[in-house]
């Protein structure tokens, strides 16, 4: 399976990464490459085998449902570029 | 031609944890921005999920209460996009292996009408934060206490087919979570929002047509509403040779109509896999048997009780039943007046009437149930007449105090005394003249309804507390005694 300039755009895109343009040939062929080792690997019959959720054979361990974490707020919005009214301030999203 | 809908409802659920699904943050609403938000859910590098034991407990509870499948094994995915207020930039939720499978609730119509909804899953997932984005200048206000607070997602199956089946599914599931004690289901502070999906067909079809969602609507009218303005907009717009685009409309209770919320839908992707944070939750029979053992009685159960046990019509029982706090407040008034359907009639009556008015909901009615149970307790031993209880109901939801104080500090204590009765009704008829005049030369058996006005003047001139019952006896014999 090979991968064009525009699926790479795409992708970039929804990872919110910048790359250069003449970057892209490369980056589409090493993804490419990659999805071409996935191919392979498609080939084996797993047909047997249950999908596995989580490389380690453990469960998750679970918190007791209470509040341990004061407010603490002012040390964590100090390394905020910007912050008013209490409130963490971004550039404008809404259309 | 005629038309069908078909409607299918995802209801986000805030679980009523004190502390957050995967951290030790507060969920208390209305608290100052962002002094609930701790460094998980601020994603701030390094820091790590745990998960909150009593999110899973909740979500089970519900799952048994739809008699649904329980996730032996139910995974953590992350769904990936960017938004402000989503600083991990994806949201843990679950997609491939959710903790509650195929299960099913009944709904009733208004006809009495049963009919079985499906419901496809429910998975656990966390809120995001809220943004504000009118208060400054060319900027947005990111606020994060509420990033984290665990959510259920409950999704149903495209099994509605009108605005009002669609709205008892709803009020259906809202009735478990709140009977469970796993939602608080305050609609306007958002715990309970819903997404409707709508799609229209030609009856007889097998296919469904184009759907539109609609998003986030906060109150069971504005459900109805919405859906019913967005299946006329779509038959309207097919009707007239057009297509529904598959977007996502905004219900905008102002205006009463829905409108497109995004210009260009590109079409998600949200690239879920499983998040390598959190293990996979796993859980067996005796888990589950323990859970199911702590569940609380089920509205429908609930709604039987009430029928057996206060004898109340089958409307009745299932309006009383439907909300949690609401049959307790019932119950409570029923037991302290020992007068359920006078109970019942109050609670469904002059109560609602007033939290409507006044835009409250019945947890935070300012009149307790213990206080209702008092005033009606006085209605059943005569010391005040119906009419009169509605005056002091008044005074307590404003000023407050027991039926007793309020009854003694205005004077309202319905007259029984025959001797004062007798000289009421004496100084109405000595100054009826004319009244009097055309009872005594009226046929005898139209003279019963003429009582009427003498009965109008006495309870006047007794400021309504004279007894009725008592009046209508004097009165009769006084006039009578004329004839």
């Amino acid at each position: 399976m090979s991968l064009d300039r525009s699926d790479v755009d795409k992708i970039a895109h929804l990872a919110r990464l910048q790359i250069e343009e003449q970057d892209t040939p490369e980056y589409a062929q090493n993804l490419s490459n990659i999805l071409d080792l996935v191919d392979q690997m498609q080939a084996v019959d797993t047909s047997d085998v249950l999908p596995m959720a989580h490389p380690l054979d453990a469960v998750q361990r679970l918190r007791s449902d209470e509040v341990t974490e004061a407010n603490n707020r002012e040390a964590l919005q100090a390394v905020a570029p910007q912050v008013e009214k209490g409130l963490f301030q971004v550039p404008k999203v809404i259309e | 031609m005629e038309w069908e809908a078909v409607i299918g409802l995802e209801i986000h659920a805030q679980l009523a944890t004190k502390s957050k699904i995967f951290s030790g943050a507060s969920t208390a609403f209305g608290a100052e921005p962002n002094t609930q938000a701790c460094a998980v859910d601020l994603a701030l590098p390094g820091t790590l999920p745990v998960f909150n034991e009593e999110a899973l407990r909740m979500a089970v509870k519900f799952g048994l209460a739809v008699d649904a499948e329980i996730g032996r094994k139910s995974v953590f995915d992350r769904k990936n996009y960017f938004y402000p207020d989503l600083p991990k930039g994806y949201q843990t939720s679950q997609l491939f292996h959710p903790i509650v499978g195929v299960g099913h609730i009944d709904i009733t119509l208004e006809d009495g009408t049963e009919k079985r909804i499906g419901v496809t899953r429910a998975h656990l997932e966390e809120d995001a934060g809220k943004s504000v984005h009118d208060e400054f200048p060319g900027m947005s206000g990111i606020d994060l206490n509420r990033a984290g607070t665990p959510l259920l997602e409950i999704v149903s199956e495209p099994d509605m087919r009108s605005a009002e089946e669609a709205v008892a599914y709803v009020r259906k599931i809202h009735s478990i979570v709140t009977s469970l004690g796993i939602c608080d289901g305050n609609m306007a502070e958002g715990s309970f929002r819903c997404d409707c999906n709508v799609s229209v067909r030609l009856k007889g079809e097998e296919e469904f047509g184009t759907r539109t969602e609609t998003k986030n609507i906060n109150s069971f009218r504005f459900i109805e509403k919405a859906i019913t303005g967005e299946i006329e907009r779509q038959i309207d717009l097919l009707e007239d040779g057009g297509r529904v685009v598959q977007e996502t409309r905004l219900y905008d209770a102002d205006k009463d109509e829905t409108r497109s919320m995004r210009s260009k839908e590109e079409a998600n992707d949200y690239r879920y896999f499983p998040c390598p944070d959190l293990l996979p939750i796993v859980i067996d029979d005796t888990y589950i048997d323990a859970v199911r053992g702590s569940l609380p009685e089920l509205p429908d159960a609930r709604k039987a009780r009430f029928i057996e046990e206060y004898k109340l019509s089958d409307y009745d029982a299932m309006v009383l039943s439907g909300d949690r706090t609401l049959a307790e407040y019932f119950e409570t008034v029923a037991k302290a007046s020992k007068d359920a359907k006078l109970a019942a009639n109050w609670v469904m009556g002059e109560l609602s009437k007033m939290l409507n008015q006044n835009d409250t909901i019945i947890a935070d009615s300012p009149v307790s149930a213990e206080q209702l149970g008092g005033l009606l307790e006085r209605i059943k031993d005569n010391t005040i007449s119906g009419k009169i209880a509605k005056q002091v109901f008044e005074v307590m939801w404003k000023e407050g105090g027991s039926a007793d104080e309020i009854i003694e500090a205005k004077g309202l204590k319905q007259v029984t005394d025959s001797g004062a009765i007798e000289k009421i009704v004496d100084d109405v008829i000595a100054n009826s003249s004319a009244q009097v005049e055309q009872y005594i030369n009226a046929e005898p058996d139209k003279r019963g309804k003429m009582i009427g006005f003498f009965m109008g003047q006495v309870m006047k001139a007794s400021q309504g507390k004279a007894n009725p019952g008592q009046v209508q006896g004097v009165l009769k014999k006084k006039l009578d005694a004329l004839c």
